[in-house]
């Protein structure tokens, strides 16, 4: 796997599916991001590869995926097959603060 | 973080739904992106370093918002209700520019060679480009430029940039929350925050936005009924208009879409969202608090708290109607004039952090302290539960004697005066005292009342140091077309 610095605003897609994330914000270091078993790609790179079955837990658009301190949060913008992952471990839901509609 | 990315994920998800609906016009989610993209290609090869926006509401607003955002320049809407001087001296500090107008305001613009001047019409049917948008990833970049009133010298540049407004939406909106029938009427300008905010907030939940160019209360009833509008948005005064017309005209309030109806941008008259409550008991209303320099709101008073206060006993919830509620995803302290953080129930200066608090200006810098709080120069306090309540602008405190006084505790007590109308109370030079109290009132048609009673009112009602020595009785008072009193033309009376 591997690995790159992270930063607000970053976006990566899945080199083996159609999931596409924007990093809303990431500790300092590097990681190994991954999607589907295989590691995120630029938006303008060329993917390849298959989707590991293992990995293929969906992630959904609008859905924003936190690491267990939630230190990494990744906004997810185009859904796809593939589960996301940092360093081998799976990223989680995060439930969004609901407020009332105000605007 | 680029707030397009706020439009992508509409038109991938529910590229189909309606996202828009002017008069006659329909766009879907997909179309509003093609359009903001065409526009986009155009902003590009224009040179431009500001898209600028002269005109009310219509589907040229939340196209020239996202396609500034996908052409990697700031956007500016300006207010059309300035004069002819005041608007091109604004176009002059934002050019070179692309400006979308139309034909109400383009005589208002006096032409120069780098400001590209493009009709609104003209504006929404640029030719399609094949050119995909490559917006940046910086979040530092500047998305909005708000130009503020300028009540007291030029019009500061408030700038909000891809990261504020961006973690105003993902935090506080649910992606795609919005059913399929559901709409939001939009009748604030959009120039306001809150009219940006309401298209980025719509896009992300993909709710349908309904234009209406102006307000006007009946005309908002009905398009309320004809768009089944679900979710609304009003200023205290458009609210106000709203009771008043059910209530004069004894038209039934028949919404029986709207289910919930927001409201901000002033103070709240305590009557008012009563009455609001009891026309419409369905509704589940929320008092959103927020500046321009927040990337709007910061605290909301939610439909359960309104219910809850309305029908209680106990004082200290029911007084949370007239509360801003509780900090949404920001915090909120108090501070006194000294800097020192003050507890429960004691008054003083509002002070706001958190990630969608720009609290910045062009050329001023940012205004947030070493720890990122910023002073909203709004006065207010918090009670022992966290619900805060504003007590104005730190500049309309009258200082009489070296006791600060709020306009708003002696402005409640004389509109509880059965006469009284409208009221605004201002600072006003006072030799002995420095600052001395002054009253404008409005008295309800056909009634009357003394100077003498009204003072003798307040001097019960709270204490001596509070009666106004002056009291002037007026038709009406100034207000700017968002129902804000213009408390410096109220100040001029008693010079």
């Amino acid at each position: 796997m591997a690995k790159t610095v992270l930063k607000a605003g970053g976006r990566f897609k899945s080199a083996v599916c159609d999931t596409q994330v924007m990093v809303i914000k990431a500790p300092a270091g590097e990681y190994a991001l991954s999607c589907g078993g295989a590691d995120m790609i630029a938006p303008t790179a060329t993917g390849g590869g298959t989707l590991d079955p293992a990995q293929a837990g969906e992630t959904l658009i609008g859905k924003r995926y936190v690491n267990a301190d939630e230190s990494l949060e990744l906004l997810c913008t185009k859904g796809g097959k593939g589960s996301l992952a940092l360093d081998g471990v799976a990223l989680e839901i995060k439930q969004a603060k609901q407020l009332p509609s105000s605007d | 973080m680029n707030i397009s990315t706020i439009l992508d994920m509409a038109a991938e998800a529910f590229g189909d739904r309606i996202g828009v609906v002017s008069g006659d016009s329909r766009y879907t989610y997909a179309e509003l992106r093609a359009a903001a993209v065409n526009a986009a290609a155009a902003i590009r090869a224009s040179g431009a370093k500001y898209v600028a926006l002269l005109d009310v509401n219509s589907p040229a607003a939340p196209v020239a918002i996202y396609a500034a955002a996908y052409a990697n320049v700031p956007y500016v809407p300006l207010n059309y209700r300035l004069t002819a001087p005041e608007i091109n001296e604004l176009i002059e500090r934002v050019a070179p520019a692309y400006l979308v107008t139309s034909a109400d305001y383009v005589k208002l613009i006096t032409p120069r060679a780098d400001v590209q001047v493009v009709d609104r019409a003209a504006f929404l049917s640029l030719p399609a480009t094949s050119e995909e948008p490559t917006p940046a990833d910086d979040p530092r970049a500047v998305a909005v430029q708000l130009f503020t009133s300028g009540t007291t010298g030029k019009p500061k540049a408030a700038i909000l940039r891809h990261e504020n407004l961006s973690s105003y939406i993902f935090g506080t909106v649910e992606f795609a929350a919005a059913d399929e029938n559901d709409a939001i009427i939009v009748t604030v300008p959009p120039y306001h925050i809150a009219g940006i905010s309401a298209v980025l907030s719509s896009t992300y939940a993909c709710r349908r936005m309904v234009q209406l160019e102006g307000f006007d209360a009946k005309a908002w009833l009905a398009a309320c009924r004809e768009h089944q509008v679900s979710n609304a948005f009003l200023v205290p005064t458009m609210l106000q208009r709203v009771v008043d017309h059910l209530h004069d005209s004894g038209e039934p309030a028949n919404l029986p879409a709207l289910r919930a109806l927001a409201y901000g941008g002033g103070k709240m008259p305590l009557t008012t969202i009563q009455k609001a409550m009891a026309l419409l008991p369905e509704v589940d209303f929320t008092n959103a608090y927020g500046l321009t320099e927040t990337s709007s709101t910061i605290a909301v008073l939610g439909p359960e708290d309104h219910r809850a206060a309305a029908s209680s006993e106990d004082p200290a919830v029911r007084r949370r109607l007239g509360s801003v509620g509780k900090p949404g995803a920001v915090e909120i302290e108090i501070r006194s004039d000294e800097g020192k953080v003050l507890g429960p129930e004691e008054a003083g200066l509002v002070f706001v952090r958190g990630p969608q608090v720009s609290g910045e200006y062009l050329a001023l810098g940012s205004q947030l302290d070493n720890d990122g709080w910023f002073p909203t120069k709004d006065r207010g306090y918090l009670d022992a539960e966290g619900y805060l309540f504003l007590d104005g602008r730190a500049d309309d405190v009258i200082v009489r004697g070296g006791e600060n006084i709020s306009p708003g505790e002696i402005e409640d007590v004389l509109l509880g005066h059965p006469a009284v109308a409208d009221v605004a109370v201002v600072a006003m030079p006072d030799e002995q005292w420095g600052e001395g109290v002054a009253a404008a009132v409005v008295l309800k048609p056909g009634s009357a009342a003394e100077v003498a009673e009204l003072q003798e009112l307040v001097k019960a009602s709270l204490r001596s140091s509070r009666v106004p020595q002056k009291i002037v009785f007026k038709d009406a008072l100034p207000y700017n077309e968002l129902g804000k009193v213009l408390r410096r033309v109220i100040r001029q009376e008693f010079v």
